[in-house]
């Protein structure tokens, strides 16, 4: 097993407020890890950190390489995909446009046709409504189309920031299935943040529990859930 | 009824200036997503090389392309210097900036160039087009260039991967980052295109109302608001919203009684906010959808 | 509700919320302005002081765009005309009908307040770019509407009417220029009060809300159309009386000192003073009266491009206006205190 992503002391700022004192954690080629906290531990922060959207001190390595102050759009190129909160959706183009935007750092013609195809075969309703204003969808609907919109970069890792955010129960299900699978077949790297810990344990192999804007416990999502103060203050039984 | 028809043709061939003038500001305020007052000015200055070009004894075509490549260039180089800086400012920062521009490029050409009134050559000829009084081959000439330039855009938006690139760096730069575009540069190109639009435009308009510093002042105007009728996010709207503009100048100044030439513009201004009132999104502008 | 954010943030307000302390001074500092602009006419020139009129007078005008822009946060490029109704009303007044220049101020606030307040109406469905052309062109008409054949007994036409300059009153012992400047000093400090207790009393909160988010201020029950054209007509009110001032003070109207130069000039006037920071009206004031004549001074030919490169230099330097430097001083004073 390699390192993939090596976070060490890593502090971030909104102005003059220090959201994160020092985080240090690390991720697997191949796993798939969870952040989990409360509001305001700093979960999306560190993903924002990570892509260089917030200023931030601290050493970033993906894939042996210092991420240093490379600009987001450059960090993106390496092959991180972020799904950002609010799911950053194009929301005045069509569905498929967007997913072209998501491959617009590739020069394979060919792959990217068959990429989307490919995409419409996880997600059948994005192809029903490929030439539909995104912005039209429903709320699980751009969800999988951000999620998808993220895979068409190809990415090696891939963040997500609060996937279930305000989706019925069931589509939630449905999307972590498919992230799963994602991360089986598609050998992508996979770190996300989530509030419902319960599934998020479920899914992953890998976990981290944060707390204002520190590491407090990190395990294997089995420890992690059997743990009695994990279970007492995130699962709630 | 003749009357009434003649006026209509009037209009269409002044419409053409303003429908020109009107594609550069839709094509800027896609990339930027604000309106540039400066922009007529930078019109006039690249009118003003190309005819120091042909000055210069080069022939017209030539001028033509060579003016294009360096108000490309020009587009970028201003966007770099001085509105890069101003990325965080705020939104009405910015306005001033494109005032100051304005101001200094109005002034620096009016040293170079002074400011009589120059003569500037067609390369369509300005005989009767097909017969009528009211349309020159250079109007006509200038309709046929304002659909190529039509057509041409919406294709690079359409169907092009930088035009893709562009149109998502504008509506969300955030997201555009996280897919891997340099949305900086984006918008260095929009303002790049943005100049060589407005340098065609000018090299088109010239001919009809004169080489001088000031050319400019009253094609934005009605530029800016043939854009805002047909919808800031439609180059075709600009396009039909610059002939419409140009119909309703004629038609006040013929039809509403005491108005004279210094009233049409409050006139057709009045005119299509009424239009914005009943259609705020413009005639043609893709309303979008909002979730909240 | 991250979706909610989203979508309202594409909106990008045109301005920035300013904290309804941050709009004022403290009351020390502002002391020390006051005992300034008091004393300081006592020791220059006629002409010095009559700039120093002017700067007020403008200064309230900006004001003015500035409870409009930076309070509501809407836009406008059509002062110069309320600016005009203003100048126009007080010239009539005083020349046609004998009217005392005192009582002409408040029928000129009255009467932009109800032209701001009708205008508005129209306004209310339109927003940024699209408000702005409708603004430009009300303040690209109102020279031409000066102009017109039948208005001409009264307006005087493209002449414009010269307008009599009052003495100062109970025999005061000062000339007709320091008189003025003291009424100006005493109304702009009027307005300037008022303007501040408006931004802080229930309307103000009502105008910064929709300023904020229109959507949120309407579900949270404000009447946004009520409040908007209140906005319109509170800064056309106001501008009105700055351009009587002005025309006193001048003593001259004419339809084409008021066209949309004059708005551009006290937009600029509002972003280098820092939009939604009230104080700032007069240094934005002080900037789009003194720069241009400094431009000329350097360069006669060149004076528009001096001039431009002069405004970039300041909004590279301060792209948040005086605001900003004042909120820097503000920062080093209690850093230093600390100490």
């Amino acid at each position: 097993m390699t390192t993939l992503l090596n976070v060490k002391d890593l502090r971030a700022y909104y102005g003059q407020v220090q959201a994160l004192h020092g985080l240090t954690f690390s991720l697997n080629e191949g796993s798939l890890t969870t952040l989990l906290g409360a509001n305001g531990a700093g979960k999306t922060t560190t993903l924002r950190a990570i892509c260089n959207m917030v200023r931030s001190t601290g050493a970033i390595e993906f894939d042996g390489q210092p991420l240093g102050s490379r600009s987001t759009e450059n960090i993106v190129r390496l092959g991180i995909a972020h799904v950002p909160q609010g799911r950053g959706t194009f929301t005045a183009m069509t569905v498929e446009e967007n997913l072209q935007l998501g491959a617009i750092t590739r020069t394979d013609k060919a792959g990217i046709v068959a990429d989307i195809e490919r995409m419409y075969a996880y997600f059948p309703v994005l192809k029903q409504r490929y030439s539909q204003q995104a912005g039209t969808l429903s709320g699980g609907e751009q969800q999988m189309l951000a999620v998808a919109r993220a895979l068409m970069l190809r990415p090696r890792l891939m963040l997500l920031d609060e996937p279930s955010f305000g989706l019925a129960p069931l589509v939630v299900r449905d999307l972590f299935k498919i992230l799963g699978k994602i991360n089986r077949e598609e050998k992508v790297s996979i770190l996300v943040v989530e509030q419902n810990a319960q599934l998020a344990l479920e899914l992953a192999d890998h976990a981290y529990v944060i707390e204002t804007g520190r590491i407090v416990m990190s395990g294997s999502a089995k420890e992690i859930a059997s743990n009695e103060d994990v279970r007492k203050s995130y699962l709630g039984y | 009824m003749e009357l009434f028809i003649n006026q209509i043709l009037a209009g269409i061939s002044t419409g053409a200036i303003y429908a020109c003038m009107a594609l550069a500001v839709v094509m800027i305020y896609q990339a930027i997503d604000h309106l540039n007052f400066a922009q007529g000015e930078m019109a006039m200055f690249s009118t003003f090389i190309s005819w120091q070009l042909m000055q210069w004894g080069m022939p017209y075509w030539a001028a033509f392309f060579i003016t294009i490549a360096l108000s490309f260039a020009g587009g970028i180089a201003i966007e770099r210097v001085m509105f890069k800086p101003l990325a965080k400012a705020p939104i009405l920062t910015n306005v001033a900036g494109f005032i100051a521009l304005y101001s200094i490029i109005n002034s620096s050409a009016g040293l170079i160039w002074d400011f009589t009134i120059k003569q500037y050559p067609t390369p369509f000829g300005s005989a009767p087009f097909l017969g009528s009084q009211l349309i020159s081959t250079h109007q006509a000439g200038m309709i046929g260039v304002t659909i190529l330039l039509l057509i041409g855009l919406y294709a690079f938006f359409r169907y092009t991967r930088v035009g893709l690139a562009m149109r998502a760096a504008a509506s969300l730069p955030e997201s555009a980052r996280l897919v891997g575009i340099n949305t900086s540069w984006m918008i260095a190109l929009g303002w790049g295109m943005a100049a060589a639009i407005g340098s065609i435009a000018g090299m088109m308009i010239a001919p009809v109302v004169f080489l001088e510093p000031n050319m400019m002042l009253g094609v934005l105007i009605y530029g800016f608001a043939a854009a805002v009728l047909g919808g800031l996010t439609s180059p075709f709207g600009a396009v039909i919203g610059g002939f419409l503009v140009g119909i309703f100048e004629n038609l006040a100044g013929t039809y509403i009684p005491g108005i004279g030439n210094e009233l049409k513009l409050p006139i057709a201004l009045a005119l299509i906010i009424s239009v914005l009132v009943v259609k705020p999104a413009g005639l043609f502008g893709r309303p979008i959808v909002k979730r909240v | 509700m991250s979706a909610a954010v989203e979508e309202v943030v594409t909106e990008a307000p045109a301005v920035e919320a300013v904290p309804k302390r941050a709009m004022t001074l403290g009351t020390g500092t502002s002391l020390t302005v006051l005992a300034l602009l008091v004393v300081a006419p006592l020791f220059v020139k006629n002409f010095i002081i009559f700039q120093m009129t002017m700067l007020l007078v403008y200064g309230l005008a900006v004001l003015a765009l500035n409870i409009l822009t930076g309070g509501s946060g809407q836009f406008s490029l059509g002062q110069s005309a309320f600016y005009a109704i203003g100048a126009y009303t007080s010239a009539i007044l005083m020349e046609q009908y004998n009217v005392n220049y005192v009582l002409t101020l408040p029928v000129s606030g009255a009467l932009c307040f109800a032209a701001g307040f009708l205008f508005g109406q129209p306004a209310l469905r339109l927003s940024g770019v699209y408000l702005a052309l409708a603004t430009f062109a009300l303040a690209t008409a109102m020279p031409q509407l000066l102009k017109l054949n039948f208005l001409e007994p009264w307006t005087g036409g493209v002449q414009g009417l010269v307008v009599t300059k009052p003495d100062a009153p109970f025999g005061l012992p000062m000339s007709q220029d320091m008189w003025l400047y003291y009424f100006t000093l005493v109304i702009t400090i009027a307005i300037y009060i008022a303007s501040v207790n408006l931004l802080r009393s229930r309307s103000g909160r009502a105008f910064m809300a929709i300023r904020d988010n229109e959507i949120a201020a309407s579900a949270m029950g404000i009447d946004v159309a009520l409040y908007k054209t209140l906005a319109f007509g509170v800064s056309a009110g106001i501008t009105g009386v700055a351009g009587s001032l002005g025309a006193i003070v001048v003593q001259f109207v004419a339809p084409d000192s008021y066209t949309i130069t004059l708005a551009i000039a006290l937009f600029l006037g509002m972003v280098v003073g820092g939009v939604g920071w009230l104080p700032g009206s007069i240094v934005g004031s002080a900037f789009i009266i003194f720069v241009p004549n400094i431009a000329e001074s350097i360069s006669k030919g060149l004076s528009g491009a001096v001039f431009g490169v002069l405004l970039f230099l300041v909004i590279f330097a301060v792209p948040h206006g005086a605001r900003q430097v004042a909120i820097v001083c503000q920062q080093a004073l209690a850093k230093y205190k600390r100490r």
